[in-house]
């Protein structure tokens, strides 16, 4: 779990700048698999689930059942501005709770955009956290 | 004796070298790709991790058959490795018909993910399963044309104790124009044994998400990439016994063994990190068409005693 953990990327309706700066992770400047990380195709297969975009009221089911579906133990990591704290959408109608009201969330990575560097050091920061390091 | 042998040789040496085969695998394409690659033991952490997972049975599966399907496939490759290091090993313990048997046994891995596939009840796992029939189909022909050049070379015999002496005493078949049009053939269909790039559509990553693996998770997810893995090492070995001259350990020929196989090894990686993937019609025609020609043209080569 802590040597090769594989990420599922679940973007609940972002901007899309989130989900290019998580793909840019796995390009030969940043390569995430020196850690073991590969992104997982399937929900079946991930141990982390990287969730992008303010939850609105139709992704937040999906959201929480791809949480359910998952087989535990599973992580949650929060990515960008809008799924931390809705960010510009915080007085939306669409957007009625924050991600962690929804799925517990194991680690929060601000930016918006947050740069790769931001991304690969919450990745090392969860599994700092779950040795018990940190 | 054979206990030993299914266990020592056949499960973990095979285990031990298809983990390291497949680092090598992706190290090669991370640099490739001008990455750095994972660490060493990236493959055993993999399985490791997987192994202790939550196992989850989808609802509309069919309970026993979706859970049986890895370990049918991953037996079967233990067998497929056994009877090869058996013949490579001691060779006065092969029986009459023993390539025929490793055929069939090497074709179960196949079969076993297309059940699992049917099993999981997933539509996207049946179509990747359909697939994976339609592949199956198209490299079975090409795949028996070839091996027939062996079997012809040394005097029709169907044991591979025979082809392996043959060749000790009169050179590797791969010195001949048959036997290179052969071994050409036969890593096209190790290529799509394998599921790796052209002819990866039954798992189409990026269209039908992971096909008959979607649904699979924790231990039968472990299973079935520890037997590819173990293909990975075993496919190359039957290749180098029909048509290298099998793999030799004593003194200086355990480095020509570790040669022969790591260079079809990265033929493997380059091919797959080199080519689209192919539709699965644009697969069936190319096997149906060029690489059957090429195998009859070898078999007749190798009638003629070229």
């Amino acid at each position: 779990m802590l040597k090769s953990p594989w990420v599922f990327h679940f973007s609940t309706g972002s901007c899309n700048n989130c989900d290019i700066e998580v793909l840019d992770c796995l390009t030969p400047r940043f390569d995430i698999e020196r850690f073991g990380m590969l992104l997982a195709p399937s929900i079946k297969h991930a141990d982390v689930i990287l969730v992008t975009g303010s939850c609105n009221r139709k992704s937040a089911v999906r959201l929480k059942r791809l949480y359910e579906q998952a087989p535990k133990p599973c992580l949650v990591v929060a990515i960008g501005e809008c799924s931390l704290s809705r960010g510009m959408f915080i007085y939306s109608y669409n957007c009625p709770v924050p991600l962690d009201k929804i799925v517990p969330v194991d680690a929060y990575i601000p930016g918006c955009p947050p740069k790769p560097e931001a991304i690969i050091s919450g990745a090392v920061k969860l599994i700092e956290k779950i040795k018990g390091n940190l | 004796m054979y206990v030993i042998y299914l266990i020592v040789y056949g499960f973990i040496l095979t285990a031990i070298i298809g983990l390291i085969a497949s680092w090598i695998d992706r190290k090669v394409t991370a640099r490739i790709q001008y990455r750095k690659g994972p660490p060493f033991f990236q493959p055993v952490f993999d399985i490791l991790k997987l192994m202790g997972k939550e196992t989850l049975i989808p609802k509309g599966a069919s309970k026993t058959v979706f859970l049986v399907a890895p370990l049918i496939g991953f037996s079967s490759v233990v067998v497929v490795s056994t009877l090869l290091w058996v013949n490579n090993n001691n060779m006065s313990n092969s029986f009459l018909g023993d390539i025929i048997v490793i055929f069939y046994l090497l074709a179960i891995p196949s079969i076993s993910i297309m059940i699992g596939g049917f099993a999981s009840g997933n539509p996207l796992s049946r179509v990747g399963a359909s697939r994976e029939i339609k592949l199956l189909l198209g490299y079975e022909l090409p795949f028996i044309l070839a091996i027939l050049v062996p079997i012809i070379k040394s005097g029709f015999s169907l044991r591979l104790e025979d082809i392996i002496s043959y060749q000790a005493q009169n050179g590797a078949f791969a010195t001949y124009a048959s036997g290179i049009l052969a071994l050409f053939v036969c890593i096209a269909v190790i290529q799509a044994k394998l599921g790796l790039v052209p002819f990866d559509s039954p798992e189409a990553e990026t269209e039908i998400i992971a096909g008959p693996m979607v649904e699979y998770s924790g231990t039968g997810l472990a299973i079935f990439r520890l037997m590819k893995n173990m293909l990975l090492f075993t496919l190359p070995f039957f290749l180098i016994i029909l048509f290298l001259g099998g793999l030799n350990f004593d003194g200086i020929h355990i480095l020509y063994s570790a040669i022969k196989y790591i260079i079809l090894l990265l033929v493997i990686t380059l091919i797959r990190n080199t080519n689209p993937r192919l539709r699965i019609d644009q697969a069936m025609r190319f096997f149906w068409g060029p690489v059957t020609g090429v195998a009859v043209i070898a078999v007749i080569l190798a009638v003629l005693g070229k």
